[in-house]
């Protein structure tokens, strides 16, 4: 017998979730899950921020980037247990209500969004980029951003968006 | 999608609690560390370990010790040794390795003991398990044929870590403890040349720290063949390390060390390649002996990426430019591949 169909077979009929608090986007929140979720699967699922895009799920795309305790992490591949205590931020946490933050409007304006899928994994980090190195160069955004696939823009109207958003974020005019 | 199976999450606090855990768990245990590995393998049902032990919490696998040599705790993010000025500026060859692998959120989640103990690849293997299931399993998991090699009673899956080859050629050394004690041993005795038993760490061990010989004095590089600058993993490397007796790129070789990666199920030492560099200088009738003795080990199989015969021809360049880098050349440039003589697409490869 396969061991995966043994895995499944032995275990009781009633599953206990697991317990734990954490802070997503500045919230303290608690949540229940399975002990086998992953991140990405109890932001969507159990906190409903479907923002967080859900890719190939092996960490070969960082369309599920999000912030862990401020450095981009693939949440495919955190387990939500591993999250008791932590910070998370996701794309839904970069406006300011309806107030775009300077990347998703630079995004927006250059071009650097087209499907979209690709989007809130590139900006949270090139959040976390802008946060340490508020000038970088175009090879340090495409270092950065080297973890993210986008197969719509050919990625020079992304770069273009971070060095933007960089600019404005340092008080030049939008 | 791909869930992870079931499973139990076991958090120690101490390395200690930590081997304690693996030996209760026997083999339905696995340490977790960033999971960058272990976690695609489990959604793939590669590897379907019932019960994990986070390694996260686990007090004294992140010691970052730095004087005449270095002592890493296996539990340091990749990053977190990139963002170390002082240990990329005394072991450069370290700084290019784990600039190497993967991306920066992996780098931010992977360590260095999860790199060490890099599961080995395969085209065969490292696929869903709908796709092995309809080619029929296997030898490394479920299945009874290598389908590479199908004659062959053994697996050949790939050794494609970045730190292992560097490891091996630094001479560094490793520490694994169980509930038993603790072992030290060089890092080339951690690796086995067998595609699925290709560790010489018993199930009940954990690898705690690795030591780096003193830096004074020491050359190392790292230069690595993959088709995309990001996200992949070797198709060929060279870890070399030598040392001179002198302080100029023209003086004889005292030491010197060439490891080859991603060319069989461990990293291979090139020992005689090495021997003929010593009393040496790094000349290019020198340079091209040892290429040519250590890509003569280079025997990969058909079950990466690239065509096979490109990658056993690349060998020797690819040592080569390793030392022309060590001899004071300066790194080579952009696309190690144009250094090692290659232009254009190779041929064969998709």
């Amino acid at each position: 017998m396969l061991t995966q169909d043994r895995a499944v077979q032995d275990e009781p009929a009633v599953r206990r979730k697991c317990l734990i608090g954490l802070t997503v986007n500045g919230e303290p929140q608690e949540v229940a899950f399975f002990p086998e979720k992953t991140l990405l699967e109890v932001l969507r699922e159990d906190l409903g921020l479907t923002g967080t895009k859900h890719g190939c799920e092996l960490g070969e795309c960082g369309a599920c980037a999000v912030l862990l305790d401020g450095q981009p992490v693939l949440s495919c591949l955190v387990l939500g247990l591993e999250c008791q205590g932590r910070e998370v931020l996701t794309v839904e946490g970069l406006a300011n209500g309806p107030e775009l933050h300077p990347l998703q409007a630079a995004l927006a304006d250059l071009g650097g969004t087209q499907c979209g899928y690709c989007t809130p994994g590139i900006l949270c980090v090139a959040l976390a980029l802008l946060r340490d190195n508020p000038a970088p160069t175009r090879a340090e955004i495409a270092e950065a951003l080297s973890g993210n696939l986008c197969r719509c823009t050919g990625y020079h109207q992304i770069l273009d968006a971070v060095q933007e958003a960089a600019r404005r974020m340092a008080g030049g005019q939008p | 999608m791909m869930r992870l199976p079931r499973l139990r999450y076991v958090a120690p606090r101490t390395i200690r609690e930590a081997a304690a855990a693996l030996a209760d768990a026997g083999p339905e245990g696995a340490l977790l560390a960033g999971g960058t590995d272990l976690l695609p393998n489990m959604k793939r049902r590669q590897q379907v370990p019932r019960i994990l032990i986070g390694l996260r919490g686990v007090q004294g696998l992140r010691v970052r010790e730095l004087g005449e040599a270095a002592r890493l705790g296996a539990g340091l993010t990749l990053s977190e040794m990139l963002r170390d000025a002082a240990l990329c500026a005394a072991y450069p060859g370290l700084r290019r390795a784990v600039a190497s692998i993967s991306t920066p959120p992996l780098r931010n989640m992977g360590t260095l003991g999860g790199n060490l103990c890099l599961d080995t690849r395969c085209n065969y293997y490292n696929q869903s398990l709908e796709w092995r299931k309809a080619i029929d399993f296997c030898l490394k998991k479920d299945g009874t044929i290598c389908w590479v090699a199908p004659a062959s009673p053994r697996c050949w899956a790939v050794s494609s870590s970045d730190m292992a080859p560097l490891m091996v050629a630094l001479g560094a050394r490793v520490t694994l403890q169980s509930a038993q004690g603790e072992r030290e041993l060089a890092a080339e005795a951690l690796y086995v040349d067998d595609g699925i038993a290709y560790l010489s760490r018993r199930p009940d061990e954990v690898l705690t720290d690795v030591v780096l010989p003193p830096h004074a004095g020491l050359r190392c590089t790292y230069l690595k063949l993959r088709r995309r600058g990001a996200f992949d993993f070797p198709v060929l490397s060279v870890a070399a390390a030598l040392r001179l007796d002198g302080d100029h790129g023209d003086a004889p070789v005292r030491e010197a060390r060439l490891v080859l990666g991603a060319v069989g199920s461990h990293p291979v030492l090139a020992a005689e390649a090495g021997a003929l560099l010593v009393g040496r200088p790094l000349s290019e009738e020198a340079i091209r002996e040892a290429a040519e003795a250590a890509a003569r080990l280079a025997k990969p199989l058909d079950n990466t990426d690239y065509a096979l015969g490109w990658r056993k021809r690349m060998a020797g360049p690819l040592i080569a430019a390793a030392l022309r880098e060590l001899r004071g050349d300066g790194p080579p440039p952009h696309g190690e591949l144009a250094r090692a003589g290659v232009r254009g697409r190779p041929s064969g490869a998709c």
